[in-house]
């Protein structure tokens, strides 16, 4: 069977076959690089059309960053026929029953929310992570879609709000509204002060 | 040995889950559904025929001292592999398995058949074997999912038996999975006795 030890072949035979190893999950490496890239940048812009109003801009490529409560949000703004329609926005919470949770909200220019993904979470299956359709199916209050963050007042009615929390699972309905605000904070803070920034940053990118 | 018999000794009389309860740590974790236990069980069994294969070929070349080492190495590299491609052509798959796919490294079968089998036979056997082994934890690991996916939510494979409000939620959850895999194990051996 196997051979008797000694420090030489030892040695050669854990470098060979390292190398050979090596060698094999570089060029592995290098024929999936591309659809990695891809399929992540695909799920992000299905993800971003969904929630998103109409746009015929590229939000992917006007993207940029917003710093909420020591989060970074990535706000994708929407555009139809040069008037801004509204914004897709990824958001996050870290209070979460399980930690993080990412949201992808979309805004209407008006600033209702128009819809929203959930991107990862790690909630309890069965309870908080009925929070992927609970939000957004119309039954009592616990829809969030066409309400304003700013006006309707969008925390759990344990806490004084107005919306249903999901049944046994109060905290990663916090959580998800948190990310909600978050998000509506994100981009209202769009509104007001980068918008003339981050145009001449994109004018600034095409040269 | 007779060929068909390596096979058949994987799937019943060596069955990695329920007679040598060797893997438990994917088979409790992954199998919340009927197609993530199936997904995880096919994704075990390509690295077990990849590494059965290739540490019989090389057993003669290996010096004893090292030869853990150098099986571990061959492993993880077939796992990188996988984990590699799953990600670029798989992605929702990839992500609902999680972190489990890199933990196939440590997944005590995969090294239990190099040491027990692969180590000791040639390549064509030790390919069989990991032929056998891999089919009988992917019908574990089905077996287990099913279950718990029905007893869990109503369901298997996503389809629809009964309404999921009468679903027992346990069922999905870490303790349904010793339950499950408890009462499947006695089941088991209920018949092979017989």
């Amino acid at each position: 069977m196997a051979k008797q030890s000694s420090f030489g072949n030892m040695l050669v035979v854990l470098t060979v076959i390292t190398v050979i190893t090596g060698a094999l999950l570089g060029y592995v490496y290098n024929i999936t690089k591309e659809p990695i890239a891809l399929s992540k940048k695909l799920k992000q812009e299905n993800a971003v059309k969904e929630v998103a109003p109409d746009f015929d801009n590229s939000p992917i490529e006007e993207a940029y960053t917003v710093t909420i409560n020591g989060l970074d949000l990535t706000v994708f703004p929407a555009e139809k026929e040069g008037k801004k329609a509204g914004a897709a926005v990824q958001s996050k919470t870290s209070i979460g029953f399980g930690g993080e949770i990412s949201v992808m909200v979309g805004f209407n220019a008006d600033g209702t929310i128009r819809n929203y993904r959930v991107l990862s979470h790690a909630e309890t299956p069965g309870l908080g992570s009925k929070m992927e359709e609970w939000f957004r199916t119309d039954k009592g209050d616990q829809s969030v879609l066409g309400k304003n963050p700013a006006t309707d007042n969008l925390t759990v009615k344990k806490d004084g709000g107005s919306v249903d929390a999901i049944t046994a699972a109060t905290i990663s309905s916090r959580a998800f509204l948190d990310a909600i605000a978050n998000a509506y904070a994100a981009y209202t803070n769009n509104d007001a002060t980068t918008s003339a920034t981050t145009q001449t940053g994109k004018e600034a990118s095409h040269e | 040995m007779n060929k068909f018999k390596i096979i058949l000794n994987g799937i019943i009389t060596e069955n990695p889950t329920f007679v040598l309860l060797l893997g438990m740590c994917p088979t409790l974790a992954t199998t919340s559904s009927a197609m993530n236990g199936m997904s995880m069980g096919l994704a075990t069994m390509f690295v077990l025929i990849c590494s059965n294969i290739v540490i019989s070929l090389i057993k003669d070349i290996v010096p004893d001292k090292v030869r853990i080492p150098c099986y571990i190495v061959v492993i993880a590299t077939f796992v990188t592999i996988l984990q590699m491609c799953m990600e670029a052509y798989v992605p929702d798959l990839y992500e609902s398995l999680g972190l489990f796919i890199p933990l196939i490294v440590v997944n005590c079968i995969v090294l239990g058949r190099a040491e027990a089998f692969a180590a000791k036979n040639n390549a064509f056997d030790s390919m069989l074997d990991g032929v056998g082994i891999g089919i009988g934890f992917t019908i574990a690991l089905t077996i287990l999912g099913s279950v718990r996916e029905l007893l869990g939510t109503g369901k298997i494979f996503n389809i629809g038996i009964y309404p999921e409000q009468y679903g027992s939620l346990i069922f999905v959850l870490a303790p349904g999975a010793f339950i499950a895999l408890g009462y499947l194990i006695a089941i088991v051996n209920k018949l092979k006795t017989k």
